[in-house]
């Protein structure tokens, strides 16, 4: 049994999604259960970034229900903000704000959104710094870091607002290869730790390694779902054979 | 006659209180100009259908007509109405003609920041309000701070147009003392030292918190 618990933290259903007259996602049915570490994979442009940013409603969905937990979560300012406070998004591009310290950037959720007094606000962000290994540069700009080290910035600054889901948007994709590393072993100790997260991204051995499931997507639609021996090993869909074939050597 | 160039050092002092009123209106054009500049800005990347076109149609006519224009229309063109004095009037006047063009500059740094800053303060559970408060206007305003530099100084040099409506300013002292002897040269050079030196301060100041501003930039 790869999922570790029975409780959803977010289901989606019957999403769909169209940029113009391109239809990026057709009627997609997915659940998270907690604790679980999800993977999407597929080529680019089959929507798995565009389901990732509709179920935080950074793109706006035209049919289909977002759930989170048990509740399903309206389009309303409100509600949206709530949920946004539980769920954690990394994206591709870091997206750090530059004119704050990286201290400032993780803190600045807690503090102005959820209104915690500043020096405990500090005092996790310095224990979230710790396990990013990033504490010594807690006073630097953005500017001054590395790729590898903002993105660590970026998951410290989620995990600051204490989420039960994280997003990753194909996280290590804007990375220079030897930097990937870095990222991808925080991640990594973040599923130990029991974190549930919905990845997108096209670490292959992070899939094989980490994921309790992987999704593959293709045209809008999820096309094969399993356990990552399975998919991996003996895949049933030609286009996931297809997509391995060229990405594995 | 012959120009006589010292009276540009012996009369230099008496120009003072005409400077102060140069700097008095075009500093309170440009306060109005700021604040009235970032509303319209925000009218004007409103999605409220109503509020983006009255906001447009400010900006299109203000930017579309003369600045003597609009102040004859506050001073003269108004009088049948309400008879305000010329002071108030220069402010008035050019306080709404500075908005259109603050706005424009607002307007233009804030789409200059990337949405994914937008998205990731939302993505913390900002509102749109506090996430324009908290991270998009500290970013476009240090953006905004050379082209506000620029305006600012046009707005100096603009003031000037004051003196048609007798505000007792830099220029139109300089007038009346060159009609008094008709040494126009001598005191229009003078008034012309005076705007030099109040733009020139005026970017070495806003050079200097430009440069305070791009520390944290790569």
């Amino acid at each position: 049994m790869a999922r570790r618990s029975d409780k959803i933290i977010m289901r989606v259903s019957g999403i769909s999604k169209s940029f113009g007259n391109n239809k990026v996602l057709h009627d997609i049915d997915l659940t998270v259960y907690e604790g679980e570490v999800v993977v999407v994979i597929g080529p680019s442009g089959s929507g798995k970034s565009t389901l990732l940013r509709c179920m935080n409603f950074l793109e706006t969905n035209e049919s289909g229900q977002i759930y989170f937990g048990e509740e399903l979560v309206v389009h309303k300012e409100n509600a949206i903000n709530n949920m946004r406070q539980n769920v954690g998004m990394v994206f591709q591009h870091f997206y750090l704000f530059p004119h704050m310290t990286v201290l400032q950037n993780i803190i600045e959720g807690p503090t102005q959104v959820k209104k915690i007094k500043k020096q405990q606000a500090i005092a996790f962000a310095e224990e979230l710094l710790d396990k990013v290994e990033l504490l010594d540069k807690k006073d630097i700009y953005p500017a001054m870091l590395s790729g590898g080290q903002k993105q660590r910035v970026a998951i410290a600054r989620a995990l600051a607002m204490r989420p039960k889901l994280m997003l990753f948007d194909e996280p290590t994709s804007a990375l220079d290869p030897e930097l990937v590393g870095d990222v991808l072993t925080v991640m990594n100790q973040l599923a130990k730790e029991g974190m549930t997260m919905l990845v997108v991204t096209h670490e292959m051995s992070f899939a094989k390694e980490v994921a309790d499931r992987i999704i593959f997507m293709d045209e809008g639609k999820i096309v094969e779902e399993g356990k990552p021996d399975s998919f991996f090993i003996n895949p049933e869909n030609s286009r996931v054979k297809e997509f391995l074939s060229r990405i594995i050597k | 006659m012959k120009y006589d160039f010292s009276i540009i050092f012996t009369k230099f002092p008496i120009f003072i209180p005409a400077a102060i009123e140069t700097l008095k209106i075009a500093a309170a054009a440009i306060l109005v100009g700021v604040i009235f500049g970032l509303i319209i800005a925000f009218g004007r990347l409103s999605k409220v259908k109503i509020i983006y076109y009255i906001s447009t149609l400010y900006v299109t006519i203000i930017r579309g007509t003369p600045i003597i224009l609009q102040l004859f229309i506050v001073y003269f063109g108004l009088a049948n109405i309400v008879r305000l004095d010329p002071y108030t009037s220069a402010i008035l006047a050019f306080g709404a003609h500075n908005a259109a063009y603050i706005a424009e500059i607002f307007r233009g740094s804030i789409l200059s920041i990337d949405k994914g800053q937008m998205e990731a303060a939302r993505s913390i559970g900002m509102t749109n309000f506090l996430a324009m408060r908290r991270i998009i206007l500290p970013q476009a305003f240090k953006r905004a701070v050379p082209t506000l530099g620029n305006q600012f100084i046009i707005a100096i040099k603009d003031s000037s147009l004051a003196s048609t409506i007798a505000v007792r300013e830099l220029l139109l002292k300089s007038q009346q003392l060159g009609s008094s002897n008709f040494r126009f040269m001598e005191y229009l050079l003078i008034a012309g030292i005076y705007y030099l030196i109040i733009t020139g301060v005026l970017s070495f100041f806003v050079n200097k918190l430009e440069k305070r501003l791009a520390v944290n930039e790569r």
